[in-house]
């Protein structure tokens, strides 16, 4: 089977001022079909210049990228929007969701931007399915100020998944949240994972990264270590064992 | 994403910030207002000379006598009096396109009727002059050519004379007195209004000019030739022809410039809506000058909406929008800004020429042409300065963008 992603002697070079600072030096790595990947490294390990270009925001300046089987390293400026829009689902630390447009606006929005163009009955019944998988279909018309972090986040993830992306790339989507929240937000991401939703996030958080199947860590824009992840978490355990302090969470609909 | 979806996230956009949109529409609003209003004043006064000249006569040529003096060289005798009645009837016999001919002496006088007297001025004429000037007599009739030739007192008087000598009285046949010289009534001309130099063309005592030259000025130099052209495409020639004959009849060489002035209908027109073309062009670059201002406005606030949605046009590139997607969405936003500006403006530049007209007396005509122009214009003035905003959104790179605070 064609792996989802698959680098291949992947280098970034920024030349600032005369010197050459090299961000990633010569990554090969493969992620295959459903699995649930954590990169981790510390700041200036590189992982944010590899999240750039593993969600085809930025181009490698040497190496080969192929998204799907197909070489994305070469593509110009719009046809990798066309690719972000088609094939990666984008889930951000500070949420990215548009302020004074609804939820399910929100959750349109990849849909607004499809080359093939979408009903608006599709995109509507579509947000709402994505919204219902995150457990928020029912404040779908709430606007960002109007709901918490945590279902802010929740709403980012369903507008990731409505283009049925091959891959979710997640860039500290932990990292504006309280742990409970982070926590629920790990089950969303492992509720995913288990429908077969191939993952990839970068965190800086060694507990959040117990949550994922398989962990990566970056140094120094190389990968040091790439290994399963033993004792693994499960995100509904870890939250039935919290103190019920709030509401339980919205649950989440079953496959 | 479809141009309706593009429109209707630019109203939205512009809805957030109403008060800025409409300060912003404000500069266009003006601009176009001015620009139909002014337009709208310029043409009401453009047609009512056209409507003035119009009432000067059909296909009419005007033949007066020139300056009398030229770099030290004098003219013949009599001054400015360089036309004669030998000329008018040269003009009549010789130019085959000259259907009527007129001579024309002038004199004000008083004139008196009963215990009534009034100032006027008293034109003599041929018969034809009623028909170059296509000035209808509404009672009574025209004095006839053996009135001319036995230079008989008579006379058609117009409407403000009328009214000035008789009131409510029935002129026809009454016998007024133009300096204490007794002339009858034969006929009573229909009003024909404001003259182009805003006279009144009603107050006159039009006599045969015979009787003008003998009984009243006591002399025979003519003041003017009214000639009638067979035809509008004629009158050329017969300008032409004038002044080849009359030329030829003052014995100018070709080193002389003309002692006399030909003057068609058409000139005249052109003369006067001349002015009034350079008045609309004046204020047509006023009002252009605030429309660019308004468009400068436009550009500034697209300017700064650019800076401030940053994030946002980070999340839409980051979601698969391509450049030109944002480059439509921002075009758009300030068409409809300016475009909206602009029919807002056509609406007050309507009500202004309305009210101009109707409380100011002022004669306004707005035309569509100008009202379709004026939309488009302000609409190209959305483009011109929204462009470049816009090419800034669309060239945002979305890493930079996504991280912008």
């Amino acid at each position: 089977m064609t792996p989802v992603l698959q680098l291949e002697e992947i280098w970034k070079t920024y030349a600032s001022g005369d010197v050459e600072v090299h961000a990633v030096r010569g990554v090969s790595l493969q992620v295959q079909c459903g699995e649930f990947v954590a990169i981790m490294g510390s700041s200036g390990s590189g992982k944010s210049t590899m999240m750039n270009i593993l969600g085809c925001l930025d181009r490698p300046t040497k190496g080969r990228y192929l998204l799907d089987g197909v070489d994305v390293s070469t593509l110009d400026r719009d046809q990798r929007a066309d690719v972000r829009n088609q094939k990666i689902g984008f889930v951000f630390q500070g949420f990215n969701l548009l302020t004074r447009t609804s939820a399910i606006e929100n959750v349109e929005l990849p849909m607004m931007y499809a080359r093939d163009s979408v009903s608006s009955r599709e995109m509507r019944q579509r947000s709402m399915e994505a919204l219902e998988m995150v457990g928020l279909a029912q404040r779908f018309d709430h606007h960002p100020n109007q709901l918490s972090g945590g279902q802010q986040q929740r709403v980012a993830i369903a507008r990731a998944l409505v283009n049925r992306p091959s891959l979710i790339l997640a860039d500290e989507p932990t990292g504006n949240l309280d742990s409970r929240t982070s926590i629920e937000i790990m089950e969303v991401f492992q509720t995913l994972n288990d429908r077969g939703i191939t993952i990839v996030m970068v965190t800086h958080e060694p507990d959040i990264a117990r949550f994922n199947k398989r962990q990566i860590v970056m140094r120094d824009g190389l990968v040091r270590s790439d290994e399963p992840v033993r004792d693994r978490l499960l995100a509904r355990e870890e939250r039935e064992a919290l103190p019920t302090l709030t509401d339980p969470a919205p649950s989440i609909s079953a496959p | 994403m479809t141009l309706f979806a593009t429109f209707r996230l630019a109203l939205r956009a512009l809805q957030r910030n109403k008060l800025r949109s409409i300060l912003t529409m404000l500069g266009i609003v003006i601009g176009v207002g001015a620009v139909v209003a002014m337009v709208g004043i310029g043409n009401g006064a453009k047609s009512q000379v056209e409507a003035q000249i119009a009432t000067l006569g059909q296909n009419m040529v005007m033949v007066y006598p020139g300056s009398y003096s030229q770099a030290g060289v004098h003219s013949g005798a009599g001054g400015a009096g360089t036309l004669k009645l030998e000329d008018a009837k040269a003009i009549e016999s010789e130019i085959v396109d000259a259907i009527a001919v007129s001579p024309g002496v002038r004199t004000s006088a008083q004139v008196g009727y009963g215990n009534q007297n009034w100032q006027t001025s008293v034109n003599g004429e041929a018969p034809e002059y009623f028909e170059i000037r296509q000035w209808e007599i509404v009672s009574g009739g025209s004095f006839t050519d053996q009135d001319v030739r036995s230079a008989a007192k008579v006379g058609v008087i117009g409407q403000t004379v009328a009214t000035q000598l008789f009131g409510e009285e029935d002129p026809l046949g009454q016998i007024i007195r133009i300096r204490n010289v007794p002339f009858q009534v034969v006929g009573v001309l229909k009003p024909k209004g404001t003259s182009v130099m805003g006279s009144d063309q009603d107050d006159v005592i039009i006599v045969p000019y015979t009787t003008a030259m003998k009984r009243l000025i006591g002399s025979t130099l003519l003041r003017m030739i009214s000639v009638q052209a067979s035809s509008e495409e004629r009158t050329t020639a017969v300008v032409q022809g004038i002044t080849d004959l009359l030329r030829q009849r003052h014995r100018l060489n070709s080193d002389r410039e003309n002692d006399f002035i030909v003057r068609s209908q058409q000139e005249i027109a052109e003369m006067a809506t001349a002015t009034s073309k350079v008045l609309r062009l004046l204020l047509g670059a006023i009002a252009s000058v605030s429309l660019v201002v308004g468009g400068i406005g436009i550009m500034n606030i697209m300017l700064v909406s650019v800076t401030e949605r940053t994030r946002e046009i980070g999340i839409r590139i980051a979601l698969g929008a391509h450049g030109s997607d944002i480059l439509s969405q921002f075009l758009i936003e300030s068409v409809t800004l300016s475009s909206l500006g602009g029919v807002i403006g056509i609406l007050l530049g309507l009500g202004t020429s309305s009210l101009l007209s109707r409380f100011a007396g002022w004669p306004t005509l707005t035309s569509p042409d100008a009202i379709v122009v004026a939309f488009l214009f302000s609409a190209a003035v959305g483009v011109f300065f929204g462009l470049y905003p816009a090419r800034k959104a669309a060239a945002l790179d979305p890493i930079d963008a996504l991280r912008y605070e």
